[in-house]
Protein backbone atom coordinates (compact mmCIF):
# COMPACT_ATOMS: atom_id res chain seq x y z
CA UNK A 1 0.00 0.00 0.00
CA UNK A 2 2.96 2.49 0.97
CA UNK A 3 5.33 2.79 -2.18
CA UNK A 4 4.13 6.59 -3.17
CA UNK A 5 3.34 7.67 0.54
CA UNK A 6 4.89 10.71 1.26
CA UNK A 7 5.01 13.48 4.27
CA UNK A 8 5.80 16.80 5.15
CA UNK A 9 8.82 17.39 6.89
CA UNK A 10 12.33 19.73 7.37
CA UNK A 11 14.79 18.87 5.28
CA UNK A 12 18.21 19.51 7.12
CA UNK A 13 21.41 20.65 5.77
CA UNK A 14 22.72 16.97 5.39
CA UNK A 15 19.64 15.79 3.55
CA UNK A 16 18.24 14.00 6.60
CA UNK A 17 14.71 14.59 6.77
CA UNK A 18 13.04 16.03 11.04
CA UNK A 19 9.31 16.00 11.80
CA UNK A 20 9.94 18.12 14.70
CA UNK A 21 11.53 21.71 14.90
CA UNK A 22 13.23 22.08 18.10
CA UNK A 23 16.10 24.43 19.02
CA UNK A 24 17.82 22.57 21.32
CA UNK A 25 19.69 23.90 24.68
CA UNK A 26 21.49 20.89 25.59
CA UNK A 27 23.83 20.72 28.65
CA UNK A 28 26.94 19.46 28.34
CA UNK A 29 26.82 17.81 32.35
CA UNK A 30 24.41 18.19 35.26
CA UNK A 31 25.86 20.75 37.08
CA UNK A 32 24.82 22.75 33.43
CA UNK A 33 21.01 21.85 34.14
CA UNK A 34 20.38 25.20 36.06
CA UNK A 35 21.72 27.41 33.58
CA UNK A 36 20.10 25.36 30.33
CA UNK A 37 16.95 25.14 32.10
CA UNK A 38 17.30 29.10 32.44
CA UNK A 39 17.99 29.78 28.88
CA UNK A 40 14.63 27.30 28.16
CA UNK A 41 12.74 29.69 30.26
CA UNK A 42 13.81 33.05 29.27
CA UNK A 43 12.99 32.24 25.08
CA UNK A 44 10.38 30.67 24.32
CA UNK A 45 10.22 27.74 21.42
CA UNK A 46 13.21 26.23 23.25
CA UNK A 47 13.99 22.94 24.63
CA UNK A 48 16.32 22.30 27.75
CA UNK A 49 17.26 18.27 27.90
CA UNK A 50 18.31 17.74 31.54
CA UNK A 51 20.06 14.55 32.55
CA UNK A 52 22.46 13.31 35.19
CA UNK A 53 25.79 12.97 33.78
CA UNK A 54 29.15 14.36 32.33
CA UNK A 55 31.54 14.42 34.71
CA UNK A 56 34.50 12.48 35.20
CA UNK A 57 33.60 9.52 32.66
CA UNK A 58 36.43 7.83 30.82
CA UNK A 59 37.22 5.05 28.28
CA UNK A 60 34.14 3.76 26.57
CA UNK A 61 31.45 5.36 28.96
CA UNK A 62 32.69 8.72 27.69
CA UNK A 63 32.51 7.49 24.57
CA UNK A 64 28.89 6.46 25.07
CA UNK A 65 28.55 10.01 26.29
CA UNK A 66 30.00 11.81 23.97
CA UNK A 67 28.06 10.01 20.99
CA UNK A 68 24.84 10.45 22.79
CA UNK A 69 25.17 13.99 23.43
CA UNK A 70 26.18 14.64 19.49
CA UNK A 71 23.99 12.74 18.40
CA UNK A 72 21.13 14.11 19.88
CA UNK A 73 21.66 17.38 18.70
CA UNK A 74 22.05 16.01 15.25
CA UNK A 75 19.14 14.53 15.49
CA UNK A 76 17.14 16.52 12.37
CA UNK A 77 14.17 16.36 14.68
CA UNK A 78 16.41 19.48 15.91
CA UNK A 79 16.72 22.81 14.04
CA UNK A 80 19.73 24.21 15.73
CA UNK A 81 21.08 23.97 18.89
CA UNK A 82 23.16 25.66 22.09
CA UNK A 83 25.83 23.81 24.09
CA UNK A 84 26.21 24.28 27.80
CA UNK A 85 29.35 22.71 29.60
CA UNK A 86 31.64 24.07 32.98
CA UNK A 87 34.52 23.73 31.03
CA UNK A 88 35.09 24.95 27.73
CA UNK A 89 36.93 21.40 25.34
CA UNK A 90 34.39 18.82 25.88
CA UNK A 91 31.63 21.91 25.42
CA UNK A 92 33.47 22.47 22.35
CA UNK A 93 33.82 19.11 21.49
CA UNK A 94 30.24 17.95 21.30
CA UNK A 95 29.67 21.59 19.30
CA UNK A 96 31.98 20.77 16.69
CA UNK A 97 30.30 17.28 16.36
CA UNK A 98 27.07 18.41 15.81
CA UNK A 99 28.49 21.19 13.42
CA UNK A 100 29.21 18.30 11.39
CA UNK A 101 25.65 18.35 10.24
CA UNK A 102 26.03 21.41 9.01
CA UNK A 103 23.14 22.33 11.23
CA UNK A 104 23.34 26.40 13.50
CA UNK A 105 25.28 25.24 17.08
CA UNK A 106 27.41 26.93 19.28
CA UNK A 107 28.25 26.71 23.01
CA UNK A 108 29.16 28.15 25.97
CA UNK A 109 31.06 27.06 29.23
CA UNK A 110 30.51 28.81 32.46
CA UNK A 111 33.68 28.58 34.62
CA UNK A 112 34.91 31.66 34.70
CA UNK A 113 31.99 33.55 33.66
CA UNK A 114 29.42 32.22 36.18
CA UNK A 115 25.68 31.18 35.23
CA UNK A 116 24.29 34.58 35.05
CA UNK A 117 26.64 36.15 32.52
CA UNK A 118 26.95 32.65 30.63
CA UNK A 119 22.90 32.37 30.43
CA UNK A 120 22.51 36.06 29.30
CA UNK A 121 24.82 35.05 26.31
CA UNK A 122 23.34 31.84 25.80
CA UNK A 123 20.19 33.63 25.93
CA UNK A 124 20.77 35.59 22.98
CA UNK A 125 22.36 33.30 20.77
CA UNK A 126 18.71 31.04 21.14
CA UNK A 127 16.80 33.88 20.53
CA UNK A 128 18.42 34.35 17.42
CA UNK A 129 18.49 30.39 16.81
CA UNK A 130 14.39 30.64 17.05
CA UNK A 131 14.55 33.30 14.71
CA UNK A 132 16.56 31.58 12.17
CA UNK A 133 14.40 28.44 12.27
CA UNK A 134 10.72 29.27 13.36
CA UNK A 135 9.78 30.50 9.86
CA UNK A 136 11.52 26.69 8.21
CA UNK A 137 8.60 25.44 6.13
CA UNK A 138 7.33 21.90 5.91
CA UNK A 139 8.19 20.29 2.54
CA UNK A 140 6.51 16.94 0.82
CA UNK A 141 9.29 13.89 1.40
CA UNK A 142 9.04 10.43 0.83
CA UNK A 143 8.54 7.94 3.69
CA UNK A 144 12.02 6.72 2.84
CA UNK A 145 12.95 9.53 4.20
CA UNK A 146 12.13 8.02 7.93
CA UNK A 147 14.12 6.78 10.50
CA UNK A 148 11.58 4.60 12.53
CA UNK A 149 12.56 3.09 15.92
CA UNK A 150 10.34 0.61 18.33
CA UNK A 151 10.63 -0.53 21.83
CA UNK A 152 7.88 -2.36 23.85
CA UNK A 153 7.02 -1.66 26.93
CA UNK A 154 5.01 -2.20 30.04
CA UNK A 155 4.26 -5.70 28.01
CA UNK A 156 1.47 -8.19 28.40
CA UNK A 157 0.38 -11.01 26.76
CA UNK A 158 -1.79 -8.90 24.25
CA UNK A 159 1.68 -7.25 22.79
CA UNK A 160 2.63 -10.80 21.22
CA UNK A 161 -0.76 -11.01 20.13
CA UNK A 162 -1.49 -7.10 18.66
CA UNK A 163 0.65 -4.08 19.50
CA UNK A 164 4.02 -5.95 18.60
CA UNK A 165 2.64 -7.52 15.46
CA UNK A 166 0.90 -4.20 14.56
CA UNK A 167 4.53 -3.08 14.32
CA UNK A 168 6.48 -5.51 12.45
CA UNK A 169 3.99 -5.67 10.03
CA UNK A 170 4.53 -1.59 9.29
CA UNK A 171 8.21 -2.97 8.93
CA UNK A 172 7.37 -5.59 6.70
CA UNK A 173 5.88 -3.04 4.23
CA UNK A 174 7.82 0.08 4.73
CA UNK A 175 11.68 -1.66 5.12
CA UNK A 176 11.52 -2.62 1.06
CA UNK A 177 10.06 0.86 0.52
CA UNK A 178 13.65 2.40 2.28
CA UNK A 179 12.72 2.91 5.96
CA UNK A 180 15.69 2.81 8.69
CA UNK A 181 14.24 0.83 11.23
CA UNK A 182 16.16 0.11 14.54
CA UNK A 183 15.30 -2.60 17.69
CA UNK A 184 17.32 -3.17 20.69
CA UNK A 185 16.51 -4.61 24.51
CA UNK A 186 19.22 -6.81 24.59
CA UNK A 187 18.47 -9.14 27.92
CA UNK A 188 14.61 -8.76 26.88
CA UNK A 189 15.60 -11.09 23.83
CA UNK A 190 16.69 -13.78 25.97
CA UNK A 191 14.25 -16.74 25.19
CA UNK A 192 14.13 -16.00 21.71
CA UNK A 193 18.24 -15.25 20.91
CA UNK A 194 18.24 -17.96 18.55
CA UNK A 195 15.67 -16.67 17.20
CA UNK A 196 17.04 -13.42 16.81
CA UNK A 197 20.11 -14.58 15.02
CA UNK A 198 18.30 -16.66 13.14
CA UNK A 199 16.13 -13.21 11.68
CA UNK A 200 20.02 -11.08 10.82
CA UNK A 201 20.60 -10.88 6.97
CA UNK A 202 24.05 -13.15 7.17
CA UNK A 203 25.07 -15.80 9.34
CA UNK A 204 27.68 -13.18 10.44
CA UNK A 205 25.44 -10.45 11.77
CA UNK A 206 23.62 -13.06 13.77
CA UNK A 207 26.98 -14.47 14.93
CA UNK A 208 27.64 -10.57 15.96
CA UNK A 209 24.38 -10.16 17.85
CA UNK A 210 24.40 -13.23 19.93
CA UNK A 211 28.28 -12.25 20.77
CA UNK A 212 26.45 -8.54 22.32
CA UNK A 213 23.48 -10.58 23.82
CA UNK A 214 26.73 -13.47 25.42
CA UNK A 215 28.33 -10.39 26.72
CA UNK A 216 25.49 -8.91 29.23
CA UNK A 217 24.80 -12.35 30.20
CA UNK A 218 28.40 -13.09 31.13
CA UNK A 219 29.98 -9.10 31.90
CA UNK A 220 26.93 -7.54 33.61
CA UNK A 221 23.58 -10.37 34.73
CA UNK A 222 26.59 -12.95 35.73
CA UNK A 223 28.86 -9.85 37.95
CA UNK A 224 26.09 -8.02 39.41
CA UNK A 225 23.33 -10.32 39.97
CA UNK A 226 22.15 -11.61 43.83
CA UNK A 227 19.93 -13.95 43.29
CA UNK A 228 18.41 -13.57 39.78
CA UNK A 229 16.42 -11.43 37.76
CA UNK A 230 13.24 -12.66 37.99
CA UNK A 231 12.46 -9.87 40.62
CA UNK A 232 13.37 -7.57 37.38
CA UNK A 233 12.48 -9.37 34.24
CA UNK A 234 9.74 -9.75 33.62
CA UNK A 235 8.75 -6.37 35.71
CA UNK A 236 5.64 -6.49 38.30
CA UNK A 237 3.61 -4.74 35.79
CA UNK A 238 4.46 -7.62 32.67
CA UNK A 239 3.22 -10.34 35.62
CA UNK A 240 -0.04 -8.47 36.69
CA UNK A 241 -0.95 -8.51 32.95
CA UNK A 242 0.05 -12.11 32.53
CA UNK A 243 3.37 -12.61 31.47
CA UNK A 244 4.75 -15.42 33.21
CA UNK A 245 8.93 -15.53 32.18
CA UNK A 246 11.47 -13.95 30.18
CA UNK A 247 11.18 -16.69 27.32
CA UNK A 248 7.32 -15.80 27.23
CA UNK A 249 8.12 -12.17 27.24
CA UNK A 250 10.95 -12.21 24.54
CA UNK A 251 9.00 -14.07 21.85
CA UNK A 252 6.08 -11.12 22.28
CA UNK A 253 9.14 -8.61 22.15
CA UNK A 254 10.38 -10.22 19.09
CA UNK A 255 6.66 -10.08 16.72
CA UNK A 256 8.09 -6.63 16.82
CA UNK A 257 10.30 -7.15 13.59
CA UNK A 258 7.86 -8.57 11.81
CA UNK A 259 7.66 -11.93 9.51
CA UNK A 260 9.98 -10.85 6.56
CA UNK A 261 12.71 -8.33 7.14
CA UNK A 262 16.32 -9.26 7.95
CA UNK A 263 18.53 -6.96 10.54
CA UNK A 264 21.71 -5.95 8.34
CA UNK A 265 23.95 -4.55 11.42
CA UNK A 266 24.11 -4.76 14.96
CA UNK A 267 24.87 -1.17 16.56
CA UNK A 268 26.29 -0.32 19.66
CA UNK A 269 24.54 2.15 21.71
CA UNK A 270 23.61 5.54 20.24
CA UNK A 271 25.61 4.13 16.64
CA UNK A 272 24.07 5.97 13.52
CA UNK A 273 23.94 3.09 11.48
CA UNK A 274 25.52 3.12 8.08
CA UNK A 275 25.09 0.11 6.16
CA UNK A 276 22.23 2.21 4.28
CA UNK A 277 18.21 1.64 4.96
CA UNK A 278 17.17 -1.02 6.57
CA UNK A 279 16.43 -2.95 10.13
CA UNK A 280 18.93 -2.44 12.69
CA UNK A 281 19.30 -4.23 15.98
CA UNK A 282 21.17 -1.87 18.28
CA UNK A 283 23.07 -3.40 21.82
CA UNK A 284 20.35 -1.21 24.35
CA UNK A 285 18.98 -1.70 28.11
CA UNK A 286 15.32 -2.67 27.78
CA UNK A 287 14.20 0.65 30.18
CA UNK A 288 12.42 2.76 28.21
CA UNK A 289 13.82 5.92 28.51
CA UNK A 290 17.53 4.10 28.15
CA UNK A 291 16.77 2.38 25.12
CA UNK A 292 14.61 5.71 23.34
CA UNK A 293 17.28 8.02 24.21
CA UNK A 294 20.21 5.80 22.45
CA UNK A 295 17.49 5.32 19.41
CA UNK A 296 17.12 9.06 19.00
CA UNK A 297 20.89 9.73 19.54
CA UNK A 298 21.28 7.58 16.70
CA UNK A 299 19.23 9.31 14.44
CA UNK A 300 15.46 8.12 14.33
CA UNK A 301 13.03 10.61 14.34
CA UNK A 302 9.52 8.80 15.14
CA UNK A 303 9.19 5.61 17.87
CA UNK A 304 6.52 3.35 17.85
CA UNK A 305 6.16 2.20 21.11
CA UNK A 306 3.63 -0.93 21.70
CA UNK A 307 2.30 -1.37 25.37
CA UNK A 308 0.12 -3.71 27.40
CA UNK A 309 -0.62 -2.90 30.69
CA UNK A 310 0.52 1.15 29.60
CA UNK A 311 3.61 2.67 29.55
CA UNK A 312 3.32 6.11 29.63
CA UNK A 313 7.01 7.03 28.11
CA UNK A 314 8.07 9.77 25.85
CA UNK A 315 11.21 11.26 24.75
CA UNK A 316 12.15 15.31 24.35
CA UNK A 317 13.01 15.51 20.87
CA UNK A 318 11.40 12.29 19.26
CA UNK A 319 7.72 11.61 18.50
CA UNK A 320 6.85 8.23 20.37
CA UNK A 321 3.62 6.97 19.45
CA UNK A 322 1.82 4.60 21.76
CA UNK A 323 0.24 1.23 20.20
CA UNK A 324 -2.15 -1.05 22.37
CA UNK A 325 -4.08 -4.23 22.11
CA UNK A 326 -5.37 -4.95 25.49
CA UNK A 327 -8.82 -3.14 25.85
CA UNK A 328 -8.74 -3.19 29.64
CA UNK A 329 -5.74 -0.56 28.99
CA UNK A 330 -7.82 1.62 26.22
CA UNK A 331 -10.24 1.75 28.85
CA UNK A 332 -8.49 2.44 31.64
CA UNK A 333 -5.80 4.80 29.58
CA UNK A 334 -6.90 6.29 27.01
CA UNK A 335 -5.10 9.47 26.96
CA UNK A 336 -2.10 7.71 26.80
CA UNK A 337 -2.87 5.65 23.66
CA UNK A 338 -2.25 6.64 19.66
CA UNK A 339 -3.02 3.59 17.90
CA UNK A 340 -5.90 1.12 19.72
CA UNK A 341 -5.55 -2.09 17.97
CA UNK A 342 -7.65 -4.06 20.60
CA UNK A 343 -9.55 -5.24 18.04
CA UNK A 344 -6.62 -7.78 16.80
CA UNK A 345 -7.98 -9.80 19.75
CA UNK A 346 -11.58 -9.71 19.03
CA UNK A 347 -10.58 -10.76 15.91
CA UNK A 348 -12.35 -7.68 14.35
CA UNK A 349 -9.32 -6.44 12.94
CA UNK A 350 -6.22 -8.22 11.19
CA UNK A 351 -2.80 -7.53 11.89
CA UNK A 352 -2.02 -6.28 8.41
CA UNK A 353 -5.29 -3.98 9.22
CA UNK A 354 -3.43 -2.96 12.57
CA UNK A 355 -0.46 -2.30 10.52
CA UNK A 356 -1.98 0.36 8.48
CA UNK A 357 -3.29 1.68 11.16
CA UNK A 358 0.11 2.18 12.86
CA UNK A 359 1.19 3.65 9.32
CA UNK A 360 -1.83 6.14 9.30
CA UNK A 361 -0.68 7.19 12.68
CA UNK A 362 3.28 7.54 11.92
CA UNK A 363 2.35 9.81 8.72
CA UNK A 364 0.22 11.86 11.14
CA UNK A 365 3.01 11.95 13.63
CA UNK A 366 5.53 12.85 11.08
CA UNK A 367 3.35 15.74 9.51
CA UNK A 368 3.62 17.28 13.09
CA UNK A 369 0.41 16.06 14.84
CA UNK A 370 1.26 15.67 18.79
CA UNK A 371 1.20 11.93 20.46
CA UNK A 372 -0.51 11.76 23.49
CA UNK A 373 3.08 11.08 25.14
CA UNK A 374 3.79 14.94 24.00
CA UNK A 375 0.92 16.01 24.60
CA UNK A 376 0.93 14.97 28.13
CA UNK A 377 4.30 16.63 28.44
CA UNK A 378 6.36 13.03 28.60
CA UNK A 379 10.39 14.24 28.00
CA UNK A 380 11.70 11.33 29.45
CA UNK A 381 15.59 11.66 28.24
CA UNK A 382 17.79 9.25 30.51
CA UNK A 383 21.49 8.86 29.42
CA UNK A 384 22.81 5.07 29.69
CA UNK A 385 25.68 4.75 31.79
CA UNK A 386 28.30 1.75 31.44
CA UNK A 387 29.98 2.07 34.84
CA UNK A 388 30.58 4.53 37.82
CA UNK A 389 32.89 7.31 36.81
CA UNK A 390 36.42 7.67 37.83
CA UNK B 1 -17.16 -14.52 13.90
CA UNK B 2 -18.05 -14.31 17.19
CA UNK B 3 -15.69 -12.75 19.72
CA UNK B 4 -13.42 -14.96 21.31
CA UNK B 5 -12.46 -15.06 25.37
CA UNK B 6 -9.46 -17.44 24.92
CA UNK B 7 -6.82 -16.51 21.72
CA UNK B 8 -3.64 -19.36 21.30
CA UNK B 9 -1.22 -18.64 19.14
CA UNK B 10 0.24 -22.29 18.03
CA UNK B 11 -1.51 -25.43 17.32
CA UNK B 12 1.55 -27.31 19.24
CA UNK B 13 0.76 -24.23 22.31
CA UNK B 14 -0.40 -25.97 25.79
CA UNK B 15 -1.63 -22.39 27.01
CA UNK B 16 -3.58 -19.76 25.89
CA UNK B 17 -4.48 -16.16 26.86
CA UNK B 18 -7.36 -14.71 27.89
CA UNK B 19 -8.61 -12.08 26.20
CA UNK B 20 -11.46 -10.46 27.59
CA UNK B 21 -12.35 -9.17 31.07
CA UNK B 22 -14.03 -11.32 33.98
CA UNK B 23 -13.60 -15.13 32.87
CA UNK B 24 -15.10 -16.96 35.93
CA UNK B 25 -14.79 -20.53 36.96
CA UNK B 26 -17.54 -22.74 35.08
CA UNK B 27 -17.50 -20.31 31.92
CA UNK B 28 -17.31 -21.60 28.28
CA UNK B 29 -14.66 -20.26 26.37
CA UNK B 30 -14.53 -19.98 22.77
CA UNK B 31 -10.89 -20.53 21.76
CA UNK B 32 -8.95 -19.10 19.01
CA UNK B 33 -6.07 -20.37 17.33
CA UNK B 34 -4.09 -17.45 15.55
CA UNK B 35 -2.21 -19.27 13.82
CA UNK B 36 -4.63 -21.28 11.55
CA UNK B 37 -7.95 -19.53 12.36
CA UNK B 38 -9.18 -22.47 14.15
CA UNK B 39 -11.16 -22.75 17.40
CA UNK B 40 -12.38 -24.77 19.89
CA UNK B 41 -14.25 -24.61 23.32
CA UNK B 42 -12.76 -25.17 27.04
CA UNK B 43 -14.52 -24.71 30.28
CA UNK B 44 -12.47 -22.28 32.65
CA UNK B 45 -11.71 -24.12 36.14
CA UNK B 46 -10.80 -20.78 38.15
CA UNK B 47 -11.15 -17.11 37.48
CA UNK B 48 -8.59 -15.92 35.46
CA UNK B 49 -8.16 -12.39 34.46
CA UNK B 50 -7.60 -10.54 31.35
CA UNK B 51 -3.95 -11.54 29.60
CA UNK B 52 -3.22 -14.09 32.06
CA UNK B 53 -2.75 -17.61 30.18
CA UNK B 54 -4.94 -21.28 31.21
CA UNK B 55 -4.10 -24.37 30.42
CA UNK B 56 -5.47 -26.45 27.66
CA UNK B 57 -3.95 -30.07 29.03
CA UNK B 58 -3.26 -31.53 31.87
CA UNK B 59 0.10 -30.20 32.89
CA UNK B 60 2.33 -32.08 35.21
CA UNK B 61 5.49 -31.26 37.39
CA UNK B 62 8.37 -30.98 34.79
CA UNK B 63 6.71 -30.55 31.61
CA UNK B 64 7.18 -27.79 29.24
CA UNK B 65 4.81 -24.39 28.62
CA UNK B 66 4.53 -24.36 24.92
CA UNK B 67 3.97 -21.02 23.48
CA UNK B 68 4.10 -19.67 20.27
CA UNK B 69 4.59 -23.13 19.15
CA UNK B 70 8.44 -22.31 20.92
CA UNK B 71 9.26 -23.12 25.33
CA UNK B 72 8.66 -20.96 27.32
CA UNK B 73 9.69 -22.42 30.88
CA UNK B 74 9.24 -25.22 33.46
CA UNK B 75 5.64 -26.74 35.09
CA UNK B 76 6.79 -26.43 38.91
CA UNK B 77 3.16 -27.67 40.01
CA UNK B 78 0.88 -29.77 38.35
CA UNK B 79 -2.09 -27.84 36.74
CA UNK B 80 -5.20 -29.25 35.57
CA UNK B 81 -6.91 -28.16 32.10
CA UNK B 82 -8.67 -25.19 32.33
CA UNK B 83 -6.77 -23.98 35.36
CA UNK B 84 -4.92 -20.65 35.60
CA UNK B 85 -0.99 -21.15 34.58
CA UNK B 86 1.53 -18.28 35.83
CA UNK B 87 4.23 -17.63 38.36
CA UNK B 88 2.51 -20.22 40.87
CA UNK B 89 3.06 -23.13 38.38
CA UNK B 90 5.53 -21.98 36.25
CA UNK B 91 8.90 -21.17 36.14
CA UNK B 92 12.04 -19.76 33.52
CA UNK B 93 14.28 -21.48 32.64
CA UNK B 94 17.01 -19.14 32.06
CA UNK B 95 17.16 -17.47 35.15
Amino acid sequence: MSTNQTFYGYRRENGRVGVRNYVAILPVDDISNAACESVAANIHGTLALPHAYGRLQFGADLELHFRTMIGTGSNPNVAACVVIGIEPEWTQKIVDGIAETGKPVTGFSIEQHGDIATIAAASHAAKDFVHMTSGQQREECSIADLWIAAKCGESDTTTGLASCPAVGNMYDKWIPDGIYGCFGETTEITGAEQLCAARAATPEIGEKFMRVWQAYQDEVVEAYKTSDLSDSQPTKGNIAGGLTTIEEKALGNLEKIGKEVSYIDVLEPAETPAQGPGLYFMDTSSAAAECNTLQAAAGYVVHCFPTGQGNIIGNPIMPVIKITGNPRTVRTMSEHIDVDVSGVVRREMTIPQAGDALIDMIIQTANGRLTAAEALGHREFVMTKLYRSA
Amino acid sequence: MSIPQLLVHDKSDNVGVVVVEGVESGAELLCVVTGDNSDFKLTAKQDVPIGHKIALTDLAEGDTAIKYGTDVGRIVAAVAKGEHVHTHNLKTKRW
